[in-house]
């Protein structure tokens, strides 16, 4: 090697040997579509070796040189029906492996912590349920499953994180969710995978997997002061939904207290099951989702409230057990101190605060 | 005994005939107001050939940013614009028409015995139809591009991006129209052309093939023009067809863009394997193993083929049963290329092989779209899906499948038919240089793009974490080497166009019609309407005709 300097060879040997082949198994799904993986490239192996050497071996028998004068033969049933059903199973075997996976991969278990995340051109806001937010970054523990509601703000996104093994797209106009429980407490790759425009590139993160008693020292240091329903709540009051829905005798919207998860008997004859989605589209688009025995007076509030702002007011019903704190802010709106409601998160809503995830001040609510 | 089918005429005494397509008129206008399918397959051939060289020149581009982490060598915008620009003009102006729009026009006619397509204007309008949309595509690059990626995906297409997507997207539907007309051509000449006794088994596996990749032109295209439309009137008037804020699905553009853009994938490979039954069966004397299969297989391809678009869209929240019956349906739609794989393998079976040129690109074909079928199968089931898709692993799938499969089989068949077309031969040593160092450089190129799919580099990346960095020069590297073997043909080709050999009507003494005719063939190809009394690939009928020949000669 004495005509390769010492310093480029040194940097050639770093180079060559610290590159990734096998991305990390971070996740308890990790292991299992591994599993599958190693599989499926074991069939594929398999196969190509098969036709390689097929090909390679009647190439030699069968050259000109050897075989001057070709036999005609017209086909074989029973081959043909070897190579359609043996191929037919394996692949079939896949389908059934592969959508056991899907399955799990894309139905949360019921205790899962649910984190939502907005995504917008170009990075990515997660809203944890205490209130604490973050950009381009995820905290999360080990051993807790763990659901995201994705949803975009603009364009598709896809919220891929390769050492976990699940990848979600973040559609406009309605929640995806996807879950995951990580296994390993470490640094990973957090990429947007659709192609969202000019920095999509640019639109990467970082997974922060803790453990758990590190996980509960970047809550207690993260909060903002306010969970996010108690950002719901204000939004509730701002926007003036408890002028309507106050559960009171003669209100004209229906109560919402324990609406979440419940069967609701649609003013079109149908019914409906209030999950997220549900509540989103109502807020947004409430004359398609009249509850029955209620005039259809509620106005829409499409571009007036944020995807952030939604997931609040969502997070907010869904916690929602009594009508009590509703009737509070009810009887203490006439006392709020005159300019109050300019402060409100309605006001601040379309402020943008692309901050890091800890900088912003307590007590106000980050769009 | 010799390693070569090849039998030339007598060099020395060799002319090539005096009257055939090429020298019946002269003058560009005689070209240009055509009818004839020869003609414009040498037009589509030369127009093609100019889009892949634009295409392939951006494919080096998007190399050479990749070689470092950083987006260094150009703005992430412009890497956008290049990515975008290079899968359409590929996909809409290379891939679809090379085949068909080439070796299709100009051998359909000939293979089942007739005059010309059933529609000699039609087809000349295609030609025109395609030559428009190839300048909408140069209009766009030049006057600032676009960055939408080939997909067009909404609402980033209608309400986010300020570039040509306009030209862009009146290009791609103008060319659709370029593919509807050839594929209707084919099907109305394949069905109402054929020569006496040229009865459905009796053709060529290739005239199989295109007749289902003419029926995913004719009925998948539409489709893509529909969703084009829709783009269209989304920009600029706001009908909101696909806007959630008004109540549109933007999940609807996926379906519609896929249901063409799925069966697109079929229309680009099926024609390829057309000519691998072809090349397969000559360079081993042998009938292809198994004849009906292989046709039906085209035939299952075509119908399954248009019942899988879903599975582009596993991710995106559709239900999770539809996801499960596109994961089968794709499954299924996986066992007919085996079947064909297997059925080429063993028509090398007791065959007496030569290795010319197209054979060598036919092995290259059998080994690059093996392996990209494979990889196929691990996208197809559902939730190998979530993690690979969107990622590497998708870009080297589609590329060991259209450039490792379809191109192998487009250079493969220009090889192969490059004598009847010109009637010279082209170089055989360097051309089989070429093949090889193709082969190597391609899976140099692709292959490490698979291992970085699967540790989770996404696509369409202009800057990509440092740990990526090794496996992304391996494959720049590989670029390279594909580059020169995409050269290397285009040079010896022009060259034989005057040096090479003479090659008489049948080199590769081969049984298909074409071969029975002079090179190049006389513009209304037969002196006579043949008679079929014989099967597709009878080598002992060939031998009979040879015997016959020699008889009445001496």
């Amino acid at each position: 090697m004495d005509h390769i300097s010492p310093v480029l060879w040194q940097f050639l040997v770093k180079w060559m040997t610290n590159f990734a082949l096998f991305p990390p198994e971070a996740s308890k799904i990790a292991p299992q579509m591994d599993a599958l993986y190693f599989f499926m490239v074991l069939v594929s192996l398999v196969g190509l070796t098969l036709v390689a050497l097929l090909i390679t071996v009647f190439c030699i028998l069968y050259s000109k040189e050897r075989h001057p004068v070709a036999e005609q033969i017209e086909g074989s049933t029973l081959l043909e029906a070897t190579w359609t059903i043996i191929p037919l199973g394996l692949f079939l075997v896949m389908f059934v492996w592969g959508a056991l996976l899907y399955f799990r991969i894309y139905t949360p278990p019921a205790n899962a912590m649910n984190i939502y995340v907005v995504g917008k051109q170009w990075m990515w806001k997660a809203e944890h349920p205490g209130g604490q937010h973050e950009i381009n970054a995820l905290h999360i523990p080990t051993g807790k499953p763990i659901q995201l509601t994705l949803i975009s703000q603009d364009v598709f996104h896809s919220f891929s994180i390769p050492a976990f093994r699940v990848k979600r797209e973040a559609i406009p106009g309605r929640y995806t969710s996807v879950w995951f429980e990580a296994t390993t407490p470490g640094t990973y790759h957090l990429f947007c995978t659709q192609y969202c425009g000019t920095n999509h590139s640019a639109m990467i993160g970082e997974i922060t997997v803790l453990t758990p008693d590190d996980y509960k020292k970047w809550l207690a240091e993260s909060t903002s002061g306010m969970s996010l329903a108690q950002n719901g709540e204000r939004l509730f009051a701002s926007l003036s939904c408890n002028a309507c829905h106050n559960a009171k005798p003669d209100a004209r919207g229906p109560s919402l207290a324990n609406v979440y998860g419940a069967k609701l008997a649609l003013s079109n004859g149908g019914t409906a099951i209030a999950d997220d989605a549900y509540l989103r589209e109502s807020i947004l688009n409430p004359s398609q989702h009249i509850t029955q025995g209620y005039a259809p007076i509620m106005p829409t509030y499409q571009g007036q409230i944020s995807e952030d702002g939604v997931i609040a007011l969502v997070e907010y019903i869904k916690n929602l057990d009594s009508n009590y704190r509703i009737e509070q802010t009810l009887n203490t709106t006439d006392l709020l101190p005159e300019g109050d409601g300019k402060n409100s998160p309605a006001a601040s809503r379309s402020v943008e605060q692309p901050a890091g995830q800890n900088a912003a001040p307590k007590g106000t609510v980050k769009q | 005994m010799s390693s070569t089918i090849v039998s030339l005429p007598d060099q020395s005494t060799a002319r090539i005939p005096k009257t055939n397509f090429i020298t019946k008129e002269n003058g560009l206008l005689s070209w240009l107001l055509t009818g004839d399918h020869k003609r414009i397959a040498v037009l589509y051939l030369i127009s093609i050939t100019f889009f892949f060289f634009i295409g392939g020149s951006l494919a080096g581009l998007i190399r050479l940013e990749l070689l470092t982490p950083q987006s260094d060598l150009m703005a992430t915008d412009t890497y956008n614009k290049v990515f975008t620009m290079h899968g359409v003009v590929m996909i809409f102006l290379f891939l679809v028409p090379s085949v068909p729009a080439t070796l299709g026009n100009f051998l359909i006619p000939i293979m089942i015995g007739a005059k010309d397509l059933a529609l000699p204007k039609i087809n000349l309008l295609s030609w025109y139809l395609y030559v428009v949309g190839g300048i909408l595509v140069i209009y766009t690059m030049v006057s600032g591009g676009v960055d939408t990626g080939w997909t067009f995906t909404t609402p980033l297409s209608t309400h986010y991006v300020n570039t040509n997507v306009m030209s862009t997207g009146l290009a791609v539907f103008i060319a659709g129209f370029s593919s509807i007309f050839t594929g209707l051509n084919f099907i109305v000449t394949i069905h109402k052309m054929r020569c006496p006794g040229m009865t459905w088994f009796r053709l060529p596996l290739f005239v199989w093939a295109h007749y289902a990749a003419s029926i995913l032109m004719v009925l998948g295209t539409p489709v893509l023009a529909i969703a084009i439309v829709l783009v269209a009137l989304e920009r600029t008037v706001g009908i909101g067809v696909f806007d959630p804020a008004k109540g549109g699905d933007p999940l609807l553009f996926q379906h519609l863009f896929w249901f063409y853009s799925h069966p697109a994938v079929y229309i680009m490979i099926l024609p390829g394997f057309g000519v691998i039954s072809e090349t397969i069966s000559t360079f081993s004397r042998k009938r292809v193993f198994g004849y009906t299969a292989v046709a039906f297989s085209s035939v299952a391809i075509a119908v399954f083929g248009f019942f899988v678009w879903a599975h582009h869209m596993f991710i995106m929240g559709i239900s999770n049963y539809a996801v499960l019956v596109f994961s089968l349906l794709t499954m299924l739609v996986a066992v007919p290329s085996a079947i064909k794989i297997f059925n080429w393998t063993f028509t090398l079976y007791k065959g007496s092989i030569t290795f010319e040129t197209p054979m060598l690109y036919t092995f290259g074909f059998m080994g690059l779209f093996t392996i990209g079928g494979l990889t196929g199968v691990f996208l197809g089931a559902s939730g190998t899906d979530i993690h690979l898709t969107e990622t590497y692993f998708i870009v080297a799938h589609f590329h060991f499948v259209m450039v490792g499969g379809m191109l192998m089989a487009f250079l493969a068949g220009i090889h192969f038919w490059w004598p009847k077309i010109t009637g010279r031969m082209y170089p055989e040593k360097i051309s089989q240089l070429a093949a090889v160092v193709t082969f190597i450089g391609f899976n140099l190129t692709f292959f490490p793009q698979f291992i970085l799919g699967t540790l989770g580099m996404p696509r369409r990346y202009a800057a990509y974490p440092p740990e990526f960095q090794v496996l992304n020069v391996f494959s720049t590297a590989g670029a390279t080497i594909l580059g020169v073997g995409y050269l290397l043909p285009i040079l010896y080709l022009t060259w034989s166009l005057k040096y090479g050999e003479i090659a008489g009507s049948n080199p590769w003494q081969a049984t298909g019609l074409e071969w029975q005719i002079q090179s190049p063939p006389l513009t209304e190809n037969f002196i006579e309407t043949p008679i079929m009394d014989h099967e597709a690939y009878d080598y002992e009928w060939l031998d009979r005709q040879k015997a016959k020949e020699v008889t009445s000669v001496g």
